[in-house]
Formats: C-alpha cells, structure tokens, sequence
C-alpha cells in the first residue's frame, strides 16, 4: 500500500514537472513567432500590437491631438476620419480600431515637410473606439474617439 | 451602387493604366495632396456570395509619397482602410512645379506609380 502511494507521488511529480516544461516550450515557442513576424498588419489583439508597434514605451493621452469623426456610422465600410495636431515634430501617426479583427488600420511616418494631419477612409466591423497614436520626438501620445456603427463594414 | 462606382473607377483606371489619381491644392501658403487607388482592399475574411468561397487577401501594405526626390511620407497600410482607398496630406509649401510621385505596393506583389505636378 504504502509502496503503491510512493509510486504514484513519484509519477504526478513527474508528469507535473513534464506539463510544466511541455507549457512553458509552448509559450516561449508563441514568443518567438512573435518576434519573428515582419512589422506589417496582422492579426492580433490590440494590446498585442500596441505592444509589437510601441515595444514597451510610455504612451500618455493627449489633448493636443484632434480626431475628426462621424459619432454614428450608417455604412462601417467607409467611415471618413480626419487627425490633425498641435503637437510638434510629429514623427508619426497610427490609426487603429479597437473591436476590428486586425487593429492596425495605417501608420504613416511623416516627415518634416508635412503637417500633422492624415484624412483617410476606415472599414470599421462593429461599433468601437477608434485610437490614434502619434509619435513625437518626445514620447507617444494617444487619443481616442468613440464611432457608432449600424451597419458593420468588412 | 457602391460596387458600379468602383468598377467603374476600375475601368477608369484600366484606361489611363493607372490606379492612383492626385490631386493638390495650393492654398494659404500650405499644399493639400489627395489620393485615390483604385484596390479592392480584401482582408481574406469576406466569402464570395456565389460560391461560399472565402476571397483572399488582397491590400495595399505599403504607400510612398515623394515630394520631387525626397520621400516625405512612408505608410504601412493595413486591410482596414476602406476598398479604394482614399488619402489626404498637407505639405507645408510647395510650388508650382513641384512633382509629387505616389506609389503603392500591396501584399500580391503588384504595385503601381503615379507621377503629379503641382499647378
């Protein structure tokens, strides 16, 4: 009996510790596909690329950056969006939509030449927020603004 | 109505062999640049409504505005912009004379060029 119980704590201890590396392999291998995929869109959760775009730098919102959009959206396969800015040495601009299977909708790096401003037409799947990000010599900055969507466009 | 407009603007472009308008305006010391391409924009979720069949992706991943040999705007486009798709910039100056080259590179391969010059 007493030898039974031993084997059996023996093997839990085992098969535990296997399931430990075998889960640990798996996540370190998900990782590493991470980092290998090329800086386009893809599909992932917004926070997954926020994180793949900004690494892990500080983005504090902003009320210097101004988003232009209808607050309901009769047809969500063309939602017109204007951002412009106060900001100087603006570097860059991201759109993303939070809900859309694939967030990132454009980031478009600008040079000294142009104005902080982007005007675009989204495709937007179901009502959401829609974040614009815009990168500064000085930090990032965020701004949000929230679209009603009647007829999801995608 | 919207898929006879963009097979319309497909034609278009088919007869000029080009798919990508400009447009500038100068005003106020400012030039305001506006693009339209004609792409379908699919991001390979969308089923063809005959055959149940999902479309494949097809979009534009990459969009460069040339201000005569500098690059002043380099974009990653994404599926989410609406199919033919339509930009707007600002270019602080610009004169007359200047040329304005856009060009496109989507996820197939194909890629197109336009060259603008600003009145």
């Amino acid at each position: 009996m007493t030898a039974n119980r031993r084997t059996f704590i023996k093997k839990s201890v085992a098969l535990s510790a296997y399931s430990i590396i075998v889960t640990s392999g798996l996540l370190s291998l998900s990782e590493a596909k991470a980092n290998l995929l090329p800086d386009t869109p893809s599909t992932h959760s917004l926070q997954q690329t926020l994180k793949r775009l900004f690494k892990d730098q500080e983005i504090i919102a902003s009320d210097k950056i101004d988003i232009q959009l209808p607050k309901i959206a009769v047809n969500g396969a063309a939602v017109s969006i204007t951002v412009t800015s106060t900001l100087k040495d603006v570097e860059s601009i991201a759109i993303l939509v939070e809900k859309n299977p694939t967030p990132l909708a454009a980031k478009f790096e600008l040079s000294p030449d142009l104005d902080p401003f982007v005007s675009t037409h989204l495709k937007i799947a179901e009502s959401s927020a829609v974040l614009v990000i815009v990168e500064t010599s000085e930090g990032f900055y965020s701004a949000g603004e929230k679209v009603i969507v009647t007829m999801g466009g995608c | 109505m919207q898929e006879k407009k963009s097979s319309l603007l497909w034609a278009v472009a088919r007869i000029q062999m080009s798919s990508i308008k400009i447009r500038t305006k100068r005003k106020d010391g400012e030039t305001q640049i506006r693009m339209l391409i004609a792409h379908p924009m699919e991001h390979g979720r969308n089923r063809d409504a005959k055959t149940n069949a999902l479309i494949p992706a097809h979009f534009i991943q990459e969009l460069t505005v040339k201000l005569n040999k500098n690059v002043i705007i380099n974009g990653k486009i994404g599926a989410n912009i609406s199919k033919d798709p339509f930009f707007s910039f600002m270019l602080r100056g610009g004169n007359a004379g200047d040329k304005i080259t856009i060009s496109w590179l989507d996820n197939l391969g194909n890629k197109d060029t336009q060259v603008h010059v600003v009145k």
